[in-house]
């Protein structure tokens, strides 16, 4: 293939990375920007966001695409309800102080990773795509199926920007990340906003799973990637800023698409844990962030 | 005269340290009620406590028939209390339409009070769009008052409104504290300097320690201006 073909489709690969690590890198800052914590545990609502599909795919009979969107709605909102689940049982009894959080969703990220293996085993399953169809360009055949990942992603970021800056929810949510003591005084009631915050966190990185099972398969061990890469997105962004995930998303999803492609996938990873270092040298609170106050 | 917020018996810690002994007084209806006292003497905790975002380890914070202490602090404003922070407080980021949403969404008051509270500000009405932390010292401050007013108060805490202003702006602030008491709002005002509160309040509570050392009528200090020396040894 010539060189400009192998770009677009480098690229476009990069952008299907782009999109899902998107989605996944937004939860994890938007948990870590509203309530302050680390939720290393992430990872593991991606695997089971995929796990899940892949168990309510199985259920459902007929056309694939039927199987894809029932998991797809299904999937995220059970392991919403373990998000919450968790939340109560475990972040709320500490008080969601920092230190104790990070060493308690070490602890749920086991448990979740263990009971993956126990229920649904050590084998890598594929989820059937909704559809098979094929974009056919002059170079080469692109699968339309990760075309339609790149928009859905699109759409549920707008979505959630549009939430976080237009709605109700999304001012009361923005007063508690800024000053929880003043938002309680004018009748916000914070914990709930936190149990709501941490669930949505882990929904959408479930989202992102489901949309990646057609393309790579469900695996009990498959959260860890995710966790990392989310965790250089959200340092690299700046905290709690969404502009600032986005284009830090499409940063590392691109270069790692088009590095991998044309080098190795491991100087891709080398790269963006370097540009890493260099943000926290140099601006500690991301390229979009703002100074702590 | 009926009352609008008892305190009686008060003790709030931070961790092991007593910050409030045993305090009490009370705010009646529509009076401008100072509270004076130095740096340190536990005012701002007493106003965190009754908004409940200090606990009270013993004691009853009465609005009307409800006991404030036994609430969540986010029922707090529901019931009626609006609290203007020392220091302000405003959420920085957000437009002063954005903060003053927040303060109407606390007991669900519409347009009528919006513009009712812009009424009173109108500097405020001409800077909606933005952003809250870019406002000056006194359009700031403006500002907190104007959130709190969005919830339609019955009470309202004021912790050293006119700390850091200018001579102008401390003059809007009295005056706007003056008009409360026709609007039916029983004003609660921390001060740690006399001359601040002299032309606004009604009666005087001197705190030190943590503790009520007296309440007085405003014209007891204003005959005798040795009474804060004596109280709380501060002019
Ligand atoms: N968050 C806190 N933790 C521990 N001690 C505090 C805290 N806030 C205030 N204090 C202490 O409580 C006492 C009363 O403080 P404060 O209520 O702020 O006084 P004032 O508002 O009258 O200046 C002071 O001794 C202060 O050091
Ligand atoms: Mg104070």
């Amino acid at each position: 293939m010539a060189f400009g073909p192998h770009l677009l489709l480098a690229t476009l690969e990069g952008l299907v990375n782009s999109a899902v690590l998107a989605l996944t890198a937004l939860g994890l800052s938007l948990v870590f920007g509203v309530m302050r914590v680390v939720n290393v545990a992430h990872g593991e609502f991606y695997m089971l966001g995929a796990v899940l599909a892949w168990w309510v795919a199985s259920l459902v009979s007929g056309h694939p695409a039927l199987g894809f969107l029932v998991a797809l709605v299904v999937s995220p909102l059970i392991v919403g309800a373990i998000a919450l689940a968790s939340e109560r049982l475990v972040l709320r009894r500490l008080e969601y102080n920092p230190e104790s959080t990070i060493v308690a969703t070490i602890g749920l990220l086991y448990i979740f990773q263990q009971a993956a293996l126990t229920f649904y085993g050590p084998e890598a399953r594929p989820v059937e795509a909704p559809f098979s169809y094929r974009v056919l360009l002059p170079w080469f055949g692109y699968s339309g199926y990760k075309l339609a990942v790149i928009a859905a992603s699109a759409l549920l970021l707008a979505g959630t920007w549009y939430m976080l800056t237009r709605t109700k929810i999304g001012l009361v949510m923005r007063a508690t990340q800024y000053d929880r003591e003043t938002a309680q005084a004018f009748g916000i009631p914070v914990t709930k906003v936190y149990a709501g915050v941490f669930a949505l966190g882990a929904m959408l990185a479930a989202v992102a799973a489901v949309l990646t099972v057609p393309i790579s398969q469900a695996h009990y061990l498959m959260g860890r990637d995710p966790l990392l890469l989310s965790f250089i997105v959200v340092i690299i962004g700046g905290l709690g800023s969404l502009r600032g995930t986005v284009i830090a998303a499409l940063l590392v999803g691109l270069s790692d698409g088009i590095i991998s492609v044309f080098y190795t996938p491991t100087l891709a990873k080398i790269i963006a844990t370097l540009l890493v270092a260099m943000v926290l040298v140099f601006r500690p609170q991301g390229l979009f962030g703002t100074a702590a106050r | 005269m009926t009352t609008a917020l008892e305190i009686a018996d008060l003790d709030c810690f931070y961790g092991e340290v007593q910050v409030l002994h045993g305090l009490s007084f009370e705010l009646r209806r529509g009076e401008v009620h100072c509270l004076l006292g130095r740096n340190g003497a536990g005012k701002t905790t007493l106003l965190k406590a009754i908004m409940g975002l200090v606990p009270a380890r013993s004691g009853r914070i009465m609005l009307g028939a409800r006991d404030l202490t036994r609430l969540p602090a986010h029922e707090v404003p529901k019931a009626g209390v609006a609290y203007v922070p020392q220091g302000r407080r405003l959420f920085a980021e957000m437009s002063v339409a954005e903060n003053i949403e927040i303060g109407l969404m606390a007991r669900g008051k519409g347009a009528a009070t919006r513009e009712n509270v812009l009424a009173l500000f109108p500097i405020l009405r001409e800077r909606l769009k933005q952003r809250s932390g870019t406002l000056s010292g006194g359009e700031q401050q403006m500002l907190a008052m104007a959130r709190a007013l969005c919830l339609g108060p019955d009470v309202l805490l004021l912790d050293e409104p006119t700390e850091g202003l200018m001579p102008s702006m401390i003059a809007k602030i009295r005056e706007t504290v003056e008009q409360l008491g026709e609007r039916g709002v029983s004003t609660l005002l921390v001060e740690q300097r006399v001359d601040a509160v002299l032309p606004v309040a009604d009666r005087v509570t001197f705190v030190e320690n943590g503790r009520v050392r007296a309440t007085v009528g405003v014209d007891e200090v204003r005959a005798d201006p040795d009474v804060v020396k004596r109280y709380v040894g501060v002019g």
